[in-house]
């Protein structure tokens, strides 16, 4: 293999996984890390990287974000997306399957991971649809869909409104150990809701999408889980009640997980001011009580991951009325920046955090992947936590910047990105 | 939210008034000032009397281009501001959307820039989709004025304000005035026009009356208000009853069993308004159901005030184009009588 031979000294190491927080240089060849700590002997690094004040983490996994393509080129690209992903430290994303084509054959999985391969900035896993075409009827190929290389199996933010068919995705899903993202959320009750039934959506006239459409789903999904034995995990949770409800399933043994999207653990209803569209999320944005709930559950890792929920818009896409615009925030790049301001605010330390960004999604895929180990493949970010940077047109890489956060000066920033042993991105 | 935010910058700056603090949008009631609500007002009081002059026209736009574009079906609400501009001298446009450029696929920012390019002054607008108004004055152009006409379950200032004109007229004083708002709360932009207005001008109490299938999430919370399921309770002591209008639709569906319990239930009759107070008004904002949310004996009867509030109409949207688009004339010939 033609891969350079690094060392990184100097750093901060943290990896969840063995707990070590603390200086260890890092030696890299072949692709996988060979020591930490001393380089073993008769190592002579090609490159040196400097990573003094600087923390050396896991490449986070991301178990949710929208690339565009196929279908959606005119939004982003798998290219442009997994390049915004490496300068945000990110390695590994989960692409859920509504591209156009749907993932729902090997064929699109397959095409899916070519592209993000020969883009070279990160690996994507393409998540496979549970029914063909989204359409909540009629179960995929699950088995040719794993061989394709989708480590578990999505329905994307189109939930399947049959009980009957649900259960049966989930059983046969089983059948392949596949697990199965869900986002909770009742077809029904949240129809033609585009904001959190609360105080701010009856103020703005918007209509509402209920707790309790998250909250029924999130019932009926441990109930079939309990029922079938399936493994599951629970896409964007967005309120108080929702988590409470898995984590009490798990207590009991459900092989349940859950994750949220970042800007949930920011944003409430009240940040939709006057109709800003760039607030216009599914799950919606909803009370302090459950942002607080949402901090609550991370630290206490009743909800194991945190994801960007990444969903790149090109301007036109969020230039009409707000129940029209395409909901969605550009997210890949706040990720880091957004996960250190939980530990400025006290909710999480450094280690916790970086174990939702690593760790704990790759549990979520049952992937050995988000740890630093010798004879591990090396991804690895590496940040430097001080540094503050403007978002705006200029510094984002995505194709979208359709996010709130736009005109904000955030700290954090990635310096170097390997992936695989090769240095994908450089500050 | 406290610590990362959106949208600080957009609650502090009212995007409605100009850097002078002067009226340049009117998309909602939310935000105004009492002083200005009651600038609109005492400006229509003037404008009053225009209809009743020989010649019903003021120069006050005169030279100014005003757009109705109308992307909802409406007959009243759009010829009453028709009339209001052209009794400003203004050039009218009528533009039917929703027969023409978006059912051609025209987004609305695209037909805002070609009427734009017109020289167009002033949009009268009203759209199915809450914020819609919102979103067109964020991106006009900095010399055009937005109205909105009604956005979704929004804002429909100028009915709130006809409204609170009508009240004016008939009660004087706001803060001794209890005033009860029947039905379909929750679908309705008047109904939520109204409650800021009552609030901000200091009603004493507003109270809603409905269905709890009529009503938005935390009614109580969002505005202040009092919320009522019996509409003789709703009603007692009332100075002000305002019926809204129950779209058909609604009907045998999960919302309301049928028009005969609705009626039974929340329509005013004679005998249902013995518990208000003797001298209290009944208003609607039309076109009104008889039978269903209204009796034809309250609908026609003494306390009726439903016609006077289409009048009223003309000269408060009058008087909130002319604040807006018209103040560069406001010592042109012809106005001062109007303001005399």
């Amino acid at each position: 293999m033609n891969l350079p031979r690094i060392s990184i000294l100097n750093g901060r190491l943290i990896d969840p996984a063995s707990g070590h927080d603390g200086h260890g240089d890092l030696h890299i060849a072949d692709g996988q890390v060979q020591a930490i700590g001393a380089a073993p002997l008769g190592f002579e690094a090609e490159c040196i990287l400097d990573a003094a004040g600087h923390v050396v983490c896991p490449g986070f996994v991301d178990l949710c974000a929208r690339c565009r393509e196929p279908g959606h080129e005119q939004k982003a690209t798998i290219a442009s997306e997994t390049r915004a992903a490496a300068a945000s430290g990110i390695t590994t994303l989960c692409c859920p399957p509504d591209t156009l084509p749907v993932i729902d054959t090997p064929a699109v999985a397959q095409l899916v991971r070519q592209l993000a391969e020969r883009a070279g900035f990160a690996r994507v896993l393409p998540l496979g649809a549970i029914t063909q075409g989204l359409d909540g009827r009629t179960i995929t190929e699950m088995a040719a869909l794993k061989e394709a290389g989708c480590p578990a199996l999505s329905q994307a933010d189109r939930p399947i409104r049959n009980t009957q068919v649900n259960r049966r995705a989930m059983e046969y899903a089983a059948t392949f150990g596949l697990s199965v993202f869900l986002l909770p959320q009742d077809p029904d009750l949240s129809e033609g809701g585009c904001v959190h039934e609360g105080v701010v959506g009856t103020r703005l006239g918007l209509p509402g999408i209920p707790e309790a459409a998250e909250t029924v789903a999130v019932a009926r999904i441990l109930a079939l889980a309990e029922q079938t034995g399936a493994r599951i995990h629970f896409r964007g949770l967005s309120t108080a009640r929702g988590v409470a409800m898995l984590a009490e399933a798990r207590r009991r043994g459900v092989r349940a997980s859950g994750d949220v999207s970042m800007h949930q653990l920011f944003l409430t209803e009240e940040d939709l001011g006057r109709f800003d569209a760039n607030c216009h999320l599914i799950p919606p944005l909803r009370t302090r009580e459950d942002r607080q709930a949402l901090r609550a559950a991370v630290a206490a890792r009743e909800v194991s991951a945190i994801c960007s929920d990444h969903q790149p818009h090109d301007a036109d896409a969020k230039l009409a009325p707000f129940p029209e615009t395409a909901p969605g925030i550009s997210a890949l790049e706040t990720l880091l920046p957004l996960a250190l301001q939980l530990v400025d605010e006290g909710v999480i330390d450094l280690m916790g955090v970086i174990e939702r960004l690593t760790l704990g999604p790759a549990e979520a895929l049952d992937l050995r992947i988000g740890r630093i180990a010798p004879g591990l493949t090396a991804d690895l970010c590496i940040f430097d936590p001080t540094a503050v940077w403007r978002v705006d047109a200029q510094s984002l890489i995505s194709h979208g910047h359709n996010t709130p956060f736009l005109g904000r000066e955030l700290r954090g920033r990635v310096a170097w990105t390997l992936l695989g042993g090769r240095i994908v991105f450089e500050r | 939210m406290n610590e990362v935010g959106t949208g600080i910058a957009m609650s502090t700056d009212n995007p409605q008034l100009d850097a002078q603090g002067n009226l340049k949008h009117f998309l909602t009631i939310d935000g105004l000032s009492r002083d200005l609500l009651i600038e609109i007002l005492d400006k229509a009081e003037g404008f009053l009397g225009v209809a009743q002059q020989a010649v019903k026209k003021v120069p006050l736009c005169r030279g100014k281009v005003i757009a109705n574009l109308f992307f909802e079906n409406s007959t009243r609400t759009r010829t009453t501001f028709e009339l209001a501009a052209k009794r400003l001298s203004a050039d009218v446009l009528n533009l039917n959307i929703s027969t023409s450029a978006t059912a051609k696929g025209e987004t609305i920012l695209d037909t805002l820039r070609n009427l734009e390019a017109m020289h167009v002054d002033m949009f009268v607008v009203r759209h199915a989709s809450s914020g819609t108004a919102h979103f067109m004055a964020r991106h006009a152009d900095p010399h055009v004025s937005i109205i909105n006409a009604g956005d979704g379950r929004h804002s429909h200032p100028t009915q709130g304000m006809l409204d609170m004109f009508t009240i004016r007229r008939h009660k004087g004083d706001f803060s001794r005035l209890r005033v009860a708002i029947v039905g379909d709360i929750l679908h309705s932009r008047v109904a939520r026009s109204q409650i800021l207005a009552l609030k901000t001008l200091g009603a004493a109490e507003v109270r809603v009356i409905a269905p709890r299938t009529l009503l938005p999430t935390r009614a109580e919370e969002a505005f202040g208000v009092s919320v009522h399921h019996d509409l003789r309770e709703g009603v007692r002591d009332a100075d002000v009853i305002i019926m809204l209008r129950i779209q058909r639709e609604r009907m045998n569906s999960a919302l309301l069993p049928s028009e005969h319990e609705y009626f039974r239930l929340f329509g005013l009759t004679e005998e249902r308004l013995a518990t208000a107070k003797p001298d209290a008004i009944v208003m609607h904002p039309g076109p009104i159901n008889r039978g269903i949310e209204i009796d034809s004996q309250v609908a026609d009867g003494r306390r009726s005030v439903i016609l006077e509030q289409v009048s009223n109409g003309i000269a408060v949207r009058m008087a909130v184009m002319s604040m807006c688009i018209g103040t560069q004339n406001l010592n042109a010939q012809g106005a001062g009588e109007v303001y005399a």
